[in-house]
């Protein structure tokens, strides 16, 4: 069994699974923060492109995933600024653009799709030294500046209004966020593939964020638990036989899975201790302009059903009808 | 009425914000001077969060000025010095935060990047939470507490930066009457101190005995600026069942004929 654990490729793989497992979810926490769960795997598939980029031109597709997942990373914030209503929509044609891009590379580079399977699942038993020692320093800059800009990134996720009005940078917080969190895909790339990336990312906050109260403990406990996870994936794997990445990502998602019932009694007993304290009612908000017809069918204004009853879209916002004993009059909604 | 450097702590000149091409505050002007509670009334629709934030810089001033501590909006730095509370909607969302760690990013404009706290920021912090009785939930998570507490950690978030402006929008929006008291005694607190006030109110409810001066907004205009009393007294902010606007409203238009 020792000889399996201590042979060169398998200290490799552990070593880059640990560092891995460590990063991964510091800056999912983020992620999750900005409700931005999803924007690993974004990245993962911008990265396709980068990982055939190397492929075609013979340097490593370590850096070149890095560098097109950054470029990447800054496309993602320009496009999220700019405007958000068509910001969703953008993101997915970055996205596809960028997995079908990285296909067509590929195939330009006589390789066929074939050759990126390492790089979509996995190939942490094949990392080479250099790639270790890459990983160990990208996943240090990311742990780093997970904890130590720690104030300063917690008050840009969770209150961007109030962070700007405090006059932080927010944009190069955000796009901070962001970069790194494309480098943390590069680097868990060789470990657990692109597809599952976003996996070792947030599985352990979800897990972790059931039972802590702080954000500092949450990114902590989730740290731990992407490092144990990546560990136990790496030796089950090696001993059963099984993909490494894939193997990771399951320990993950049982550790959720078997905490979850806990965490459900300690939300559920956290819940009933909250205070009963009386909330006003919702504002209810008459109208004051004055109305030279009565809403209904045909008066003109645009009618959308809410709820029970229809609105009336009067220069550009929403008025009800309130019938009451005295007459009627038009509210706000 | 001034800063220590002579200028008013917020100054608007002919102030318009226009959003989406909509004109939405028009032609403001004021002044607020140190140690000054100043309420922005207005229905929805009106304006009165719209012009807060522009003062922030969250929304664009799109016409005349803005200056805060005399220095144009465009070029001021000292932001520490104002303090913004924005409307409590998702505080409490995501990752769990505690109370302590919300009230401590307040400090986030006087801190350097890769520097624990300082002491002095710590007692800001604890000082804050005291100020609106959150200190024995510092511990607790910020998603555990009702509405009426979770507006009181914004208000000593913004509290613990130590502004020196205090700007609010609507901070008695779905809070129950005990913290709105809280908020109100905090606020007066920080008034005598010095410090201004500038808050947006839907009514003045438990605020009314501390504000000096109302704004009142309508359309994005100023339609009254003057003291709270001729406001308050009548009929306040009855629910008029009929299509006109209530009393105070009409007042507001034409404040001089109450017989002044």
């Amino acid at each position: 069994m020792w000889d399996l654990l201590l042979a060169p490729f398998m200290v490799r793989a552990v070593i880059a699974a640990a560092v891995t497992g460590l990063a991964a979810p510091g800056m999912g926490t983020y992620l999750v923060q900005r409700r931005l769960s999803l924007m690993g795997d974004g990245i993962g598939h911008i990265c396709v492109t980068g990982v055939a980029l190397g492929l075609l031109t013979g340097t490593s597709p370590t850096y070149t995933a890095i560098v097109v997942a950054v470029i990447g990373a800054i496309l993602i914030e320009l496009i999220r600024t700019s405007g958000r209503a068509t910001g969703d929509l953008a993101l997915a044609l970055l996205f596809y653009g960028g997995i079908a891009g990285g296909l067509v590379l590929v195939q330009l580079a006589g390789n066929g799709a074939f050759a990126l399977q390492g790089y979509l699942f996995g190939s942490i038993t094949t990392i080479s030294y250099d790639d270790v020692v890459v990983s160990v320093l990208l996943a240090g800059v990311v742990v780093i500046a997970a904890l130590a800009l720690m104030p300063q990134l917690f008050a840009v996720s969770y209150d961007e209004d109030f962070a700007r009005a405090s006059g932080v940078p927010v944009w190069f917080y955000n796009t901070l966020v962001s970069v790194l969190a494309a480098v943390t895909v590069s680097v868990a790339m060789r470990t657990v593939g692109l597809l599952l990336v976003s996996a070792l990312m947030i599985i352990p906050v979800a897990t972790s964020q059931q039972f802590t109260r702080s954000f500092r403990t949450t990114m902590l406990a989730a740290m731990l638990g992407g490092l144990l996870a990546s560990l136990a994936g790496v030796v089950v794997s090696a001993f059963l036989n099984l993909p490494p990445g894939a193997t990771i990502v399951l320990v993950a998602l049982a550790g959720f899975v078997a905490t979850s019932p806990v965490g459900m009694v300690l939300q559920a007993r956290r819940r009933a201790r909250v205070p009963f304290a009386p909330e006003s009612l919702p504002v209810h908000e008459e109208s004051e302009e004055r109305h030279r017809h009565e809403h209904g069918p045909g008066c003109g204004h645009l009618a959308i059903e809410h709820g029970d009853h229809v609105d009336y879209v009067h220069d550009g916002h929403r008025h009800a009808v309130h019938v009451t004993g005295e007459g009627q009059h038009y509210d706000e909604h | 009425m001034t800063d220590p450097s002579g200028s008013p702590v917020l100054a608007l000149d002919r102030v318009g914000v226009v959003l989406g091409g909509r004109p939405i505050v028009r032609d403001v002007s004021l002044e607020v001077g140190a140690g000054q509670v100043v309420a922005i009334l207005g229905a929805n629709g009106s304006g009165k969060s719209t012009l807060v934030k522009s003062l922030v810089g969250l929304n664009p001033v799109s016409q005349g000025s803005v200056s805060l501590f005399g220095t144009p909006l465009p070029h001021f730095r000292h932001w520490e010095r104002v303090g913004y509370v924005p409307q409590r909607s998702t505080v409490g969302t995501g990752v769990p935060a505690t109370v302590r760690e919300v009230v401590g990013s307040g400090r986030v404009a006087r801190r350097t990047p890769f520097r624990p706290m300082s002491r002095a920021g710590r007692d800001a912090v604890t000082a804050a939470l005291d100020l609106v009785g959150m200190a024995e939930r510092a511990g607790h998570a910020v998603s555990t507490l009702s509405g009426g507490q979770q507006q009181r950690v914004l208000v000593a978030r913004t509290l613990a930066g130590e502004p020196d402006l205090l700007l609010l929008d609507e901070p008695n929006a779905g809070v129950d009457h005990a913290s709105q008291e809280a908020i109100a005694a905090t606020l007066g607190g920080r008034a005598d101190a010095g410090a201004s006030v500038v808050v947006v109110l839907h009514e003045l409810g438990p605020f009314g005995p501390l504000i000096d001066r109302v704004v009142a907004l309508r359309e994005g205009r100023v339609t009254y600026d003057g003291p709270p009393d001729q406001l308050v007294d009548g009929g306040g902010e009855g629910h008029h069942h009929d299509d006109h606007e209530p009393a105070w409203v009409a007042r507001l238009h034409h404040p001089l004929e109450r017989g002044h």
